[in-house]
């Protein structure tokens, strides 16, 4: 693994040996690893390795046992440098809200209790919708919308946040390949504009299709850095804990089962 | 042409009375909050809580009847502190939410139970609040549901925004700095104001009604909460006027045809709402 200099303004995220878990499980245990600012970084694994529970550690939602995360070098993070998208299945789909109701609650934060959304947090919850090319459906209610539409909501409403770090979960699952494609396009563009993209997924495809970086997780880190660094064979099936396959077609790499 | 001044005098007539007056005033600002704070009841699936409070609140309601206090102070304070209790215990006990509600609520009105076995006689004062006794509403118990009532709408309304954050996306609300649990807190004990307000109008048994059943039928009708707050409000005033003709013509319980009524009116947008209605939603819309 090729050795980069620490970027000038700290890693985008810095995790120390953090140990973290449920009444008395350890759900993640030792995790470091190091994400480097401007990129697109997958944190990979299978369903129950710790994802959900990293993110939420990384949130300060969740009190680790051991270990701390530091956000641009900073121990406690003010929470406006952390945008946060939910797994799309714990969001509430009957709630009557319109899009633009969800990304305006992403201005919240910042807002502070009592005081009302002012005409500046309004344009910058229409620019984020129109940021993921959902302008004309501002004011359809949530319920209405495609699952890829919902997906980019839930994006906008992160970009609202005006965060440098964006910690997304699942974004891709359910979705149908033309909806991952355009979430995936999104999310380059997000990196490209300067934006940390911390993004938990057990898609191996969408990751290997246009990931810099990637984490791989299995409660212990298994790999983590550059996405040609560390994609290879051995750390797929210690990740997953089963042989996949990788495929190279030209240039591009496909994970597989045998 | 005397059919039609016979019947405004009909649909005049009952407001010519006081207690009629009285009674009306007094649901119909029932009605309003009640479909206010319901809207957060029904969309955080609160409607059992709902529903134990005013029960909870019989145990302090007749703690006050036998110490001589004042009926709706015990019983806001019983409400008030079931409503932390059951918080406290599902946050800190590992007991799901519900079972704390059942555990919570039903011992609050046994002791109720208990109290009233003890006081010599039936007690109409206490009935009153166990079935609802619109008609017996004094000016003093309109003053207090006014200024009750205005305090949990104010409240409401300052923090609307939060409450809105907290309801649509708890874990989101908490990672953006939000203090989550207070706000939790803050509304149970809005809730539980409200059941006390609203025991006196339509009854302990009937309470829940008020809370669920116009804002579900303004959920039905409109896409947006500010909406649904402010026509479950509506339906709420509707449901009382109505309700109090009902039961002034028909002599049957005014807390009783006040909840059928908000009932018909559910039934009717589940049938004929627009886009979601049973019947109406099913035609395909341009």
């Amino acid at each position: 693994m090729a050795k980069t200099p620490e970027p000038p303004n700290g890693y985008a995220l810095d995790a120390k040996g953090v140990w973290a878990g449920y009444n008395g499980h350890a759900a993640l245990e030792g995790v470091s690893f190091r994400i480097e600012p401007g990129c697109l970084a997958g944190l990979v694994g299978p369903n129950g390795s710790g994802k959900s529970t990293l993110l939420r550690v990384i949130l300060g939602l969740h009190k680790p046992w051991r270990g701390e995360v530091h956000v641009f070098g900073d121990r406690s993070p003010p929470q406006t440098r952390l945008g946060y998208m939910p797994q799309s299945e714990v969001v509430d789909w009957s709630f009557p809200v319109t899009a633009s109701d969800v990304v305006l609650m992403g201005r919240y934060g910042r807002l502070g209790l009592l005081r009302r959304p002012r005409q500046h947090d309004r344009d910058v919850a229409m620019q984020a919708l129109e940021r993921v090319r959902m302008a004309d459906r501002a004011r359809r209610r949530i319920g209405e919308l495609s699952g890829g539409e919902q997906r980019r909501v839930l994006v906008a409403r992160a970009l609202a946040q005006e965060a440098d770090v964006l910690l997304l979960d699942e974004p891709f699952a359910g979705l149908d390949a033309t909806s991952q494609h355009d979430i995936l396009e999104l999310f380059a563009g997000l990196a490209r504009d300067g934006k940390t993209l911390f993004v938990a997924t057990h898609d191996l495809s969408c990751v290997a299709a246009c990931f810099d970086h990637a984490v791989f997780l299995n409660r212990k880190v298994v790999a983590f850095g550059r996405l040609a660094d560390v994609l290879n064979e051995e750390v797929l099936t210690a990740t997953f804990e089963r042989h996949l396959l990788l495929l190279n077609v030209e240039g591009k790499i496909y994970a597989g089962h045998q | 042409m005397p059919g039609i001044s016979d019947f405004f005098e009909s649909v005049r007539e009952p407001w010519t009375l006081e207690f009629m007056q009285r009674g009306l005033i007094a649901v119909a600002l029932v009605g309003i909050v009640s479909a206010v704070v319901g809207s957060f009841v029904i969309l955080k699936g609160m409607a059992f809580i709902g529903d134990a409070l005013p029960h909870a609140s019989f145990g302090g309601v007749a703690a006050a009847f036998a110490l001589g206090g004042n009926l709706y102070l015990g019983g806001a304070i019983a409400a008030v502190i079931t409503a932390l209790l059951i918080g406290f215990i599902s946050r800190r006990a590992g007991v799901k939410y519900d079972t704390a509600i059942g555990i919570i609520f039903v011992g609050a009105f046994a002791l109720g139970i208990l109290i009233v076995s003890r006081q010599s006689g039936y007690q109409v004062d206490l009935f009153s609040f166990v079935f609802g006794n619109v008609l017996a509403v004094g000016w003093d118990d309109v003053w207090l549901i006014a200024v009750v009532g205005g305090l949990v709408l104010v409240a409401i309304a300052a923090f609307y925004k939060e409450l809105l954050f907290i309801a649509y996306d708890p874990s989101m609300a908490a990672a953006s700095g939000l203090p989550v649990a207070a706000l939790q807190y803050g509304l149970l004990a809005l809730l539980a104001l409200t059941t006390v307000i609203a025991l006196q109008t339509v009854g302990i048994v009937l309470v829940v009604a008020m809370l669920v059943t116009p804002a579900a039928t303004a959920q039905v009708l409109v896409r947006r909460l500010p909406w649904m707050m402010a026509l479950g409000a509506l339906i709420g005033v509707v449901s009382a006027v109505t309700g109090l003709y009902i039961a002034y013509y028909g002599d049957v319980s005014a807390s009783a045809a006040i909840v059928l009524t908000a009932t018909g009116l559910f039934l009717a947008a589940f049938l004929l709402a627009p886009q979601r209605g049973l019947i109406i939603g099913r035609v395909p819309q341009p």
